[in-house]
């Protein structure tokens, strides 16, 4: 019963989606009001069926219903419970599902904290957002559907694929969505900008911090997808240029060159064409990323498995929605007009640069990853391209884009004099020098890319101060007030910008100076590697809830002291049948031990095949990521924005009513801010 | 103004490979492959990491190679046949382990069962790049004289081996050698 409810919630959902993407556009189009209106309580009900379609797939693998075909090959009744959760997506018809879901979320967030923006321009968002609805909701109930029936039932499931049996699994698909889908508000808006014609700067005003937020979930859920990897995969890598991890970076590329496009059009009116585009960019890589997982055409950890029907709907509706906003955008954009004009040294100037670095960056990626499909199609033989070239292609192009962002911040809009930037910049530009010439020296050995690396992380870090600093002085008052003066955005954008530096320095680091060993083991026996002594003293049984395990007992020491005992796992998952290396990571600041078990010796009944590890500063590279991500949480919730809703809201109602923080508040009140606040 | 339409033009490029990849690609490839001389390579075996193997000590019979992992998913769909077609024992079937981790690849072997006279590791992944592994599992009949007379991307069916690859071997086995 649970299921067919489920499945009648999502034809609900649809024929809502599409009565959305109808009625609130034609009222806004044509001026009438009650159409318009309709779109609020439309995508509330929306919301709230997908929901409790959602909420149907749970219940059903919860109560381990394995009469749900889906059910039955995602899940089993020895799964935990978390697990059995998380299993609602960990295949494809539940991964749309979720999608969907997340969507109409953030639909539910726009209707309910845009009340401040002008009622067309939000029932055209609200209106787009329903089209994109529609797309998912048909391909879920055309061709994926998760609530299929399975007859005669299952005894029981086949169970939820062991390499996402794990706590990262649970984070990390979400809120990556949650980042793709995010990406759905900044182009409706976008695309609501177009429709209506009104493409000034308040547009990029009500989206900047719904991008933000996109951006921060989108950073958050590759951090997360990468640390998940280090230690789930068993090799210690923590990125591996894989085509669905390419899909996933694409987008953040994009998304960064956006979010400092839209800063321009919002503070400058510049840049207005090129930020619609961004938009619109952003968005469709995201749904070329869900196209690639999908359509098996290329050989990837995270490929679900393929159907040819199901391929086609996808990239069917990849090219309506893509191919649709840029036939709109090119309609539209000629009329948009070019905002004022900008300086060769300026602020615009600098982000301008940085955005064409990092769409040409996002461009590489882009080849790197579709050019064995491009050989294919042409009839020249397929091919693969690794890491190599992602390597060679990738530190060339981010190198400009990090000195470029330490420049940007203390330049003035419209224009700056380049004497000036110099002089506020010489200190951080000498210590990011000589700290390139000493810290590999200190470090173990000066190796070029390593130099080249700490450079960048260190110039990325005295910029922020020297940005920091040149902010505080140029307030008046105590000196200790000072720093509660400066807007919160700002400090958003010097975190993240510190976390880049913090990234830089570990992905460095860990690349120029990691050490590693492999030995054959018998219980007493040891291996050095990089200072320390590991000891393997044998292994035990350990049974799981569905897996049962050896698990080995390493004790490490460095010059004699013991530091830390690791237990490492071989993990044998009884029902899929699949063995899984559970590798143990002591973590530290300034270096990881990581040791994952090999496979038994076949001579003996005790020793084992053992795999060390010491990754110096490879923790930096996801506390980078997650600066990054709290940077945009702050810039997202900047307090100045929340207190003129407040102010406003007083004034209009007469009672004090105080909201959440959230970005639509925000956005809300940027428009009556933009022109009070400077930049 | 024209500029603006660039993106389109640009975007509508991309739909036609993507849409060329997807209608020529899975399942029937006729591969640009079929008709050339297997790549050749000099990797050590999963199961005695000491010796190596080339496609040059294979010369002079027919033998079929799967390009496999142990984290790819639709390699299991495929695996049930291939363990068929080596219980007929007409054909050596060798594997390619793509980008794997010996010590997941044996285990998974030993649990899955294993259909392979041995597989060849390639941790780096650069054999599979010759051989253009990109869409899952491939499977490859290679001749006599060393040529690839066959190529198909995804998981193996009954279906498959019934229609195409025995009757194929068997042709294959009948030609004799030029050598």
């Amino acid at each position: 019963m649970i299921p067919e409810l489920g499945q009648f919630a999502l034809i609900v959902a649809l024929l809502l989606a599409i009565t959305t993407g109808v009625l609130p556009l034609v009222g806004a189009a044509r001026g009438i009001t009650g159409w318009t209106l309709s779109a609020w309580s439309l995508a509330r009900a929306q919301c709230a069926f997908v929901t409790m379609a959602f909420s149907c797939l749970a219940i059903s693998f919860m109560g381990n219903d394995f009469s749900v075909a889906y059910v039955a090959s995602n899940s089993n009744s020895m799964l935990p419970l978390i697990y059995r959760f998380a299993a609602v997506w960990g295949g494809h018809e539940g991964s749309l599902l979720l999608w969907t879901s997340l969507l109409t979320w953030w639909m539910a967030g726009v209707a309910v904290f845009s009340k401040q923006l002008p009622i067309p321009m939000v029932a055209r968002v609200l209106g787009v957002m329903s089209w994109i609805n529609v797309g998912f909701l048909a391909f879920m109930l055309w061709t994926s559907n998760p609530f299929t029936r399975l007859l005669p039932p299952a005894m029981n499931g086949r169970d939820l694929n062991p390499l996402l049996q794990d706590p990262g699994m649970v984070s990390h698909s979400p809120i990556l969505y949650m980042g793709y889908v995010g990406f759905a508000v900044a182009f409706s808006f976008a695309i609501s900008a177009l429709l209506s014609g009104e493409l000034d700067a308040a547009w990029a005003c009500w989206s900047r911090p719904w991008t933000t937020a996109a951006w921060a979930f989108l950073t958050l859920g590759i951090m997360l997808g990468s640390g998940w990897a280090y230690y789930e995969r068993g090799w210690g890598e923590w990125w591996f240029w894989d085509p669905v991890e390419n899909a996933s970076f694409m987008p953040w590329l994009v998304g960064t060159a956006l979010m400092h496009s839209l800063a321009v059009t919002d503070k400058r009116g510049s840049f207005r064409a090129w930020t619609v585009l961004l938009a619109i960019c952003a968005f469709s890589l995201s749904l070329l990323g869900t196209f690639l997982v999908r359509s098996g055409v290329i050989m990837s950890v995270h490929a679900f498995a393929s159907d040819l029907t199901r391929s086609i709907f996808i990239l069917t509706f990849l090219s309506i929605v893509a191919g649709g906003a840029l036939v709109l955008f090119a309609w539209r954009a000629p009329k948009i007009g070019l905002g004022p004009g900008f300086a060769a040294i300026s602020r615009e100037s600098l982000l301008l640069s940085n955005n064409v670095l990092l769409m040409v960056a996002a461009a590489s990626v882009f080849l790197g990853t579709f050019y064995p499909l491009l050989l294919n199609v042409l009839g020249l033989g397929k091919s693969s391209v690794g890491a190599p070239y992602f390597d060679a292609v990738f530190v060339p192009f981010m190198t400009p884009v990090v000195f470029l962002m330490g420049i940007g911040p203390v330049a003035r809009w419209k224009s700056a004099r380049l004497p000036d930037i110099l002089v506020r910049l010489c200190w951080a530009a000498l210590v990011s020098v000589a700290s390139a010439i000493a810290l590999p020296w200190l470090a173990g050995g000066w190796k070029p890319m390593v130099a080249l690396g700490m450079l960048l992380a260190v110039w990325s870090a005295t910029s922020v101060l020297t940005a920091l600093a040149g902010r505080i002085g140029e307030q008046g008052g105590p000196w200790i007030l000072r720093f509660f003066h400066v807007p919160r955005g700002f400090y958003g954008m010097l975190v993240a910008h510190f976390g880049i530096g913090i990234f830089i320095a570990g992905v460095t680091l860990v690349k120029g100076y990691e050490t590693a060993g492999v030995a054959r083991l018998d219980i007493g026996q040891s291996i050095e590697a990089g200072g320390y002594t590991f000891r393997f003293d044998g292994t035990k049984p350990v049974d799981g809830p569905n897996y049962r395990a050896q698990r080995a007992n390493i004790v490490v020491s460095r010059e004699g002291h013991v530091i830390a005992v690791m237990r490492p796992e071989k993990r044998f998952f009884v029902v899929q049948k699949t063995t899984m290396t559970e590798a143990a990571v002591d973590r530290g600041v300034f270096r990881d031990l990581y040791v994952a078990l090999g496979n038994a010796a076949e001579n003996s009944n005790t020793a084992w095949t053992v795999r060390v590890q010491i990754k110096p500063f490879v923790d930096w590279i996801w506390a980078g990521c997650l600066l990054m991500a709290i940077g945009g949480v702050l810039a997202a919730s900047d307090r100045r924005y929340r207190l003129a809703v407040r102010e406003r809201r007083q004034a209009a109602s007469g009672a004090p009513h105080v909201r959440i923080r959230t970005q639509a508040a925000i956005a809300a009140a940027n428009v009556a801010n933009a022109k009070e606040t400077r930049s | 103004m024209k500029r603006f339409l660039l993106p389109l033009i640009f975007f509508a490029g991309l739909s036609v490979v993507l849409a060329a990849s997807l209608s020529n690609d899975p399942r029937r490839a006729p591969s640009t492959f079929v008709g050339r001389p297997a790549p050749t390579f000099d990797l050590p075996r999963l199961d005695a990491p000491d010796r190596q193997l080339s496609p040059e000590a294979l010369r002079g019979q027919v033998w079929v190679m799967n390009v496999w992992a142990s984290w790819c998913e639709s390699c299991r769909d495929g695996h049930a046949a291939l363990m068929a077609l080596a219980a007929k024992n007409i054909v050596p079937i060798y594997g390619l382990d793509y980008k794997d981790e010996p010590d997941a690849a044996r285990q998974w072997l030993k649990q899955a069962g294993d259909p392979y006279i041995a597989s060849m590791m390639d941790r780096s992944g650069k054999t599979g790049i010759d051989y253009g592994a990109y869409g899952g599992p491939e499977t490859f009949v290679v001749d006599r004289r060393g040529v690839i007379r066959f190529k198909r991307s995804g998981p193996l069916t009954q279906a498959a081996l019934d229609t195409q690859i025995l009757p194929l071997v068997r042709s294959l086995q009948g030609e004799g050698s030029d050598e």
